[in-house]
């Protein structure tokens, strides 16, 4: 292999790395604050990026009926179990929040669309529509079952999953749809060429990591939510609203994986079960990370997509099983040095 | 005078199994009222349910306000505070972190007054104020609890076993503490094992065995009862104290 190959081979790696950096980021974030492992990260991807592309085409995607939909349910959850105490602002509040803001996201995507709508305005809109949908998955799937144990909230979060993917099919069909690139710009260093996607790519993720960083670490809802991960119990007792933290927690998932679905569906081609694949390798860097450290998490996702690239280059039937193989290794090395505990019930 | 938390025939039960019965007690303003019992007469969980980690049946008001549908975070809002037996603290971030998030619910400039209040009251945690929570002596530890609590500025502050497994000289510098708190104007409902220490402080004082109050009474009164003496006192020195 010479050197120009290896620099290719760096550079793929390194953009698809930056990807699953943040999604391995918003996995441990989701895991830290609700203890659930979010398989559904994947359709935050599909539906972010398959909803852009499908708004840049001038059509209503699905998903903006979904969030509407899901809105309802979450209202008629928040009307259920706040039955026997019953105010006023808590009815409004979850009005605005459940009715009012899908049906007015509909209605805005209703009036943009179309042909020519400038990019920034699809990319606004596609994210608003999952950022309601993380939103509303917490209040309906996740919520009333917080006290629960890991296993319970995985195995609904695998529900939550198969259920997405299933409307996935259903809003965006089986031909996988590719969206236009968010900026015609390139940058050619020596052998390399940049295009403005990458740099794109490169700059959100280091400017998620940044945000995050100092989200968690100056701000009174930040540092909140590190709380409510350290210690639930602590932070009820302190007024911290776990709920809330919950909510908080999915929305920037949603958020973020959609923009990762939007950070690559010009590159390739997204179908509406791709998402899922490009997920797993984001909690393959997680769980080097140990579900705990975001800064390992992000190297270990930049290692991940590394590996991809050399591995497709080499061998790339095999690709993915060397890239999940991966874990294995590092299973092993934290089995050996962690002591066992059994899972805290609660 | 109109009871700041006033309980009223509360029962508390761990599925079948009735840990409290038909109990019922007040904490006036300005009050330090003390439970004191045995090892599993219930004192901790009366102190939860109180707070609304645990369900209860019965009646609790508190500042005039009905407890019942209030959640834990409500309850912290309206001036009800916990210091749990566990502490139940950050312990991966730094002290000041800690008791920054102890005045979540209060205005941000509030805060600031706050903190330094606290930071009078306990100098230790200003030393130590970058320190993480979980690297803290246990006294160290107890101190943040209860800085943290007081951060939000409670009407009620409940403590559940402060002194357990310190050193005396941090036992007796947590209650000297726990007496500043009446003159600053907040109550205080302390659970203790250490019944000697706890009833040099309080005010009044209520006897707990196997789930209900047995005596109450003025802690003077508590104090000088016989049987009291006996049970908790006499034991004190042989078995409970750290010294």
């Amino acid at each position: 292999m010479n050197t120009t190959i290896m620099l290719f081979l760096l550079q793929d790696g390194i953009t698809n790395g930056a990807i699953y950096a943040l999604l391995g980021l918003a996995l441990v974030l989701v895991f830290a604050v609700t203890r659930v492992i979010l398989i559904p990260q994947g359709e935050f991807v599909t539906y972010g990026a398959l909803s852009y592309a499908m708004l840049a085409t001038g059509q209503v995607p699905g998903t903006a009926r979904l969030a509407v939909a899901m809105g309802l349910v979450a209202f008629a959850l928040d009307l259920f179990f706040a039955r026997k105490a019953l105010h006023a602002r808590l009815v409004m509040r979850s009005v605005a929040l459940n009715i009012v803001f899908p049906v007015a996201l509909l209605g805005l995507v209703y009036a943009l669309v179309g042909p020519h709508t400038p990019v920034a305005v699809n990319i606004a809109l596609a994210l608003l529509i999952v950022a309601a949908i993380g939103l509303f998955l917490y209040r309906i799937a996740f919520q009333p079952i917080a006290h629960t144990s890991v296993l319970v909230l995985l195995i609904a979060s695998v529900g939550c999953h198969l259920a997405l993917q299933g409307l996935g099919l259903v809003f965006f069909g089986a031909e996988g749809l590719r969206g236009p690139a968010l900026s015609g710009a390139a940058v050619t260093a020596g052998p390399l060429r940049f295009t403005g996607q990458s740099l794109a790519v490169y700059g959100l993720t280091v400017g998620f990591i940044v945000a995050l960083w100092l989200f968690f670490g100056y701000t009174r809802t930040g540092k909140a939510l590190r709380a409510t991960a350290v210690n639930r119990l602590g932070a009820r007792l302190v007024g911290i609203r776990t709920t809330l933290s919950g909510q908080i927690a999915f929305l920037l998932a949603s958020v973020i994986g959609a923009i990762s679905g939007i950070l690559i569906v010009p590159i390739t081609t997204l179908y509406y079960d791709t998402g899922f694949l490009i997920g797993l390798k984001g909690f393959i860097a997680a769980i080097i990370g140990g579900l705990v450290s975001y800064p390992l998490t992000a190297v270990a996702a930049i290692v991940v997509g590394i590996v991809e690239a050399f591995s497709s280059f080499y061998a790339s039937n095999f690709k993915e099983v060397i890239v999940f193989t991966l874990i294995l290794p590092v299973l092993v090395l934290r089995s050996l040095a962690a002591p066992q505990v059994e899972e805290e019930k609660d | 005078m109109s009871a700041l938390l006033s309980v009223t025939d509360v029962h508390i039960s761990y599925g079948k199994v009735e840990a409290v019965r038909g109990v019922s007690l007040d904490v006036a303003a300005n009050e330090i009222v003390t439970i004191i019992g045995a090892n599993g007469a219930g004192k901790t969980t009366l102190l939860n349910a109180v707070m609304g980690v645990l369900p209860l049946r019965g009646r609790t008001t508190f500042a005039g306000v009905d407890m019942a549908p209030l959640d834990i975070e409500d309850r912290v809002a309206t001036g009800l505070s916990l210091v749990p037996e566990h502490r139940e603290l950050f312990g991966t971030m730094n002290v000041e972190d800690n008791l920054e998030l102890g005045a979540f619910r209060i205005a941000k400039s509030t805060a600031a007054v706050s903190l330094e209040r606290v930071y009078t009251l306990f100098p230790r945690l200003k030393e130590r104020r970058k320190q993480l929570a979980c690297t803290l002596s246990g006294g160290e530890q107890q101190m943040l609890a209860m800085g943290r609590a007081l951060m939000g500025a409670p009407k009620l502050l409940m403590l559940d076993e402060p002194s357990l497994g310190l050193a005396p000289i941090i036992v007796a510098d947590i209650f000297r503490i726990v007496g500043e708190l009446r003159s600053a104007g907040v109550s205080v409902l302390l659970v203790e094992q250490n019944a000697q220490a706890a009833l040099q402080i309080a005010d009044r004082a209520y006897v707990m065995e196997l789930g209900e109050f047995v005596l109450s009474g003025t802690a003077k009164d508590i104090a000088a009862n016989k049987g009291v003496a006996a049970s908790y006192l006499g034991f004190q020195h042989e078995g409970e104290s750290a010294i």
